[in-house]
């Protein structure tokens, strides 16, 4: 009884760091000279008032929860992967090259391989720092972000040149674009609105990770590696192996994410020489929102189309409050802060639980010793 | 043409504009290993170095001030590394993702404070270039190291300071054991949780320099998220430098002097695809971590909260 209660307030802490982060954001607001109320408002209206504004909401949401879903993965097996901006454009390439190149073939056929393709993508833009992780001991918070600043320079490099669109190729403008993928080609709607197929699927393939995270042998491993892997390595789990292994699908869902931007959202890609001006952040907010989400898939679900909501709707409270969009990236910012910086609250009641066990089971004292050093 | 690289005038300017593009990077990349040095691993940088940029540039815009400028972003470094300091060292969050939230932070928070305070794409009158006399006449070497603006001898004049104060002092003595064994530290009476204050509130400081520096001294203008990424590359280069200043300084110069490359590149309109040029820093950062990580080995207690046992 008590545990529930006590994980019941976990899981509100996020919601309570959210709280904190908004209230902050409208003492901003109120500095700005706009009225709090009214500019929230007007951000609920954007994010969630009409059937088109929920579907907008939704689509920004898609990649947030795909890269979420990579991140909740990796995170889980203890694996700081930051590198979802250069994941996103690498399989974005990816699919986007197989998209222009399969003509003829038909639709959902060619769609499908574009979309492995844009995983497979993903997949090896994080699974070489896994392999540096593993096997070379490279950080890989450093490697990943070296992985995207890569990434956007082939990007680059491949829209001004192997990859520029034949149109722009011999216009003046040049254009840093690739050619426009045929309409048989493209995500199908859902409704008659942006919604494309890519929604659908990225809910469906949160279930399939908690299933795999807590259902299969290797979520099990890949959990039990992040959490402690020295008795992962004692229970004969090749730690390495699925240190390579979290990167990999962490890079693979960040791929289909950037996949189905080009195939759900703008039918090409277009740079403006930086990760943003594809990715739209969704590399860095995909982990703000698997964090929110407390790392579990499903709840990475309502956490994503919070976010996107907020990113969406900012658009409106813009418009209604002359406040710029930007404070939404800060606030988002302030959430992560304060969503991390909660988190010593539940250790400290873990804690205080474990000293209550202790005192009841009262354990021998080598028991008490490798609970320290294990922590 | 590809022979109008190797004039001497072309590779004279390559190298004197390398220099001056390796500020921003030595600014933050120097804070940054202090912070490291004693355990704190600030992901921020970014972030830092926005709210810093713009700052400075307000200031200087506004008032007509570069040294207020410099004064408005060390005091926005400050806060910021204090928010850092406390959220990490008594908050014990997780450094790495609560770096990634001061990142979204200041990068919306400066792009909304530049919209809302100046709106418009403005310039200013940077920091002059400063002729050191008969050194700045010498031909080549007197353009290349001696007619640079203040911010740019400040921030190499901090290397071997840096070098100094890490190695020889207290202070660096205090620095390093708070970062390779807090416990020890802390039974010997360092304060574990000031040393960390202090050099994380310095890598914010620092941080901010490195904006300022890209302000109001390089480009003189701000847009936002005009770092984009160089943040991250300082955080990359303190790996590269082996947590050493002068190693920093050669990373540094590397990133700086390739960028500078490509820019006479373009300038010059030699058809080399400058991306391909601009990706090799970052290879070879990936391919010194390879070889380093079994060589140089990092504070011990990097990113790991300090905790006292009772």
């Amino acid at each position: 009884m008590k545990s529930r209660l006590s994980s019941l307030l976990d899981a509100f802490l996020p919601v309570l760091a959210t709280l904190a982060a908004l209230l902050v954001g409208a003492i901003m607001l109120l500095l700005l000279k706009a009225n709090p109320l009214v500019a929230y408002k007007a951000l609920w209206d954007g994010a969630f008032g009409s059937t088109n504004a929920v579907a907008e909401t939704l689509v920004k949401a898609t990649p947030f929860l795909l890269v979420g879903l990579g991140i909740c993965i990796s995170f889980r097996a203890n694996v700081m992967n930051v590198g979802g901006e250069g994941q996103m454009i690498i399989g974005a390439i990816f699919a986007t090259w197989v998209g222009l190149n399969g003509k003829g073939m038909p639709g959902w056929i060619l769609i499908t391989l574009s979309m492995l393709a844009g995983v497979l993508g993903g997949g090896i833009w994080g699974g070489i720092p896994g392999i540096l992780k593993a096997y070379f001991n490279v950080n890989e918070i450093l490697s990943t972000i070296m992985m995207n600043a890569i990434a956007v320079q082939l990007m680059n490099y491949l829209l001004r040149g192997p990859m520029i669109d034949p149109a722009q190729a011999k216009a003046a403008s040049q254009i840093p674009q690739t050619a426009r993928l045929d309409e048989i080609y493209r995500l199908p709607r859902l409704v008659p609105t942006r919604l494309h197929l890519g929604a659908l699927i990225a809910v469906i393939l949160a279930i399939l990770v908690y299933v795999l995270l807590w259902r299969t042998t290797l979520g099990f491993r890949i959990r039990a590696v992040g959490e402690n892997p020295d008795a992962a390595k004692y229970g004969g789990i090749k730690v390495q192996r699925y240190v390579v292994i979290a990167l990999l699908l962490g890079g693979a869902f960040a791929g289909l994410a950037g996949a189905t931007q080009v195939f759900g959202v703008n039918y090409r890609i277009i740079t403006d020489g930086s990760s943003t001006g594809f990715t739209g952040n969704a590399g860095f907010n995909g982990i703000v929102a698997a964090l929110f989400g407390q790392l579990h898939p499903l709840l990475t679900i309502p956490a994503s189309i919070f976010f996107g909501g907020l990113l969406v709707g900012a658009n409106t409270m813009q418009r209604m409050v002359q406040v710029p969009s930007a404070l939404i990236t800060a606030l988002n910012g302030l959430v992560v802060i304060f969503v991390v910086s909660s988190e010593i609250w539940r250790k400290k009641r873990q804690r205080r639980r474990e000293v209550v066990a202790l005192q009841i089971n009262e354990p021998p004292e080598s028991q008490a010793k490798s609970k320290e050093t294990g922590a | 043409m590809i022979s109008d690289l190797f004039s001497t005038t072309v590779i004279i300017g390559i190298i004197s504009s390398g220099i001056r593009l390796a500020t921003p990077y030595l600014y933050a990349s120097l804070g940054e290993t202090f912070s490291q040095r004693s355990g704190v691993l600030n992901l921020g940088v970014e972030g830092q170095m926005l709210m810093g940029a713009f700052a400075a540039f307000y200031v200087a815009l506004k008032f007509g001030s570069l040294w207020g400028g410099v004064l408005a972003a060390i005091l926005v470094g400050a806060v910021l590394g204090l928010a850092m300091a406390f959220v990490s060292i008594n908050l014990q969050a997780a450094q790495g993702i609560s770096g990634i939230g001061f990142y979204l932070f200041g990068l919306g928070m400066s792009n909304l404070l530049f919209q809302k305070m100046i709106g418009t794409v403005e310039t200013v009158q940077g920091f002059p270039k400063i002729h050191i006399p008969f050194l700045s006449d010498i031909p080549g070497i007197g353009e290349i190291f001696f007619s640079h603006n203040v911010l740019v001898y400040i921030a190499f004049f901090l290397v071997p300071v840096a070098w100094f104060v890490l190695n020889k002092t207290t202070l660096g003595l205090k620095i390093r054991a708070v970062g390779e064994n807090p416990d020890a530290a802390d039974s010997l009476g360092v304060s574990v949780i000031r040393v960390r204050y202090f050099t994380v509130i310095f890598g914010g400081i620092m941080s901010a320099l490195g904006g300022a520096s890209l302000s109001i001294a390089l480009l003189n203008v701000f847009q936002q998220n005009m770092t984009s990424g160089l943040g991250f590359i300082a955080v990359a280069l303190v790996y590269f430098g082996g947590w050493r200043p002068w190693g920093i300084l050669g990373g540094a110069l590397l990133f700086s002097m390739v960028n500078s490359l490509q820019l006479w590149i373009q300038v010059l309109g030699i058809p080399i695809p400058s991306e391909i040029a601009l990706m090799m820093p970052y290879i070879l950062t990936i391919l010194v971590l390879v070889v380093s990580t079994s060589k140089v080995r990092g504070p011990s207690a990097l990113s790991k909260p300090f905790e006292r046992g009772d």
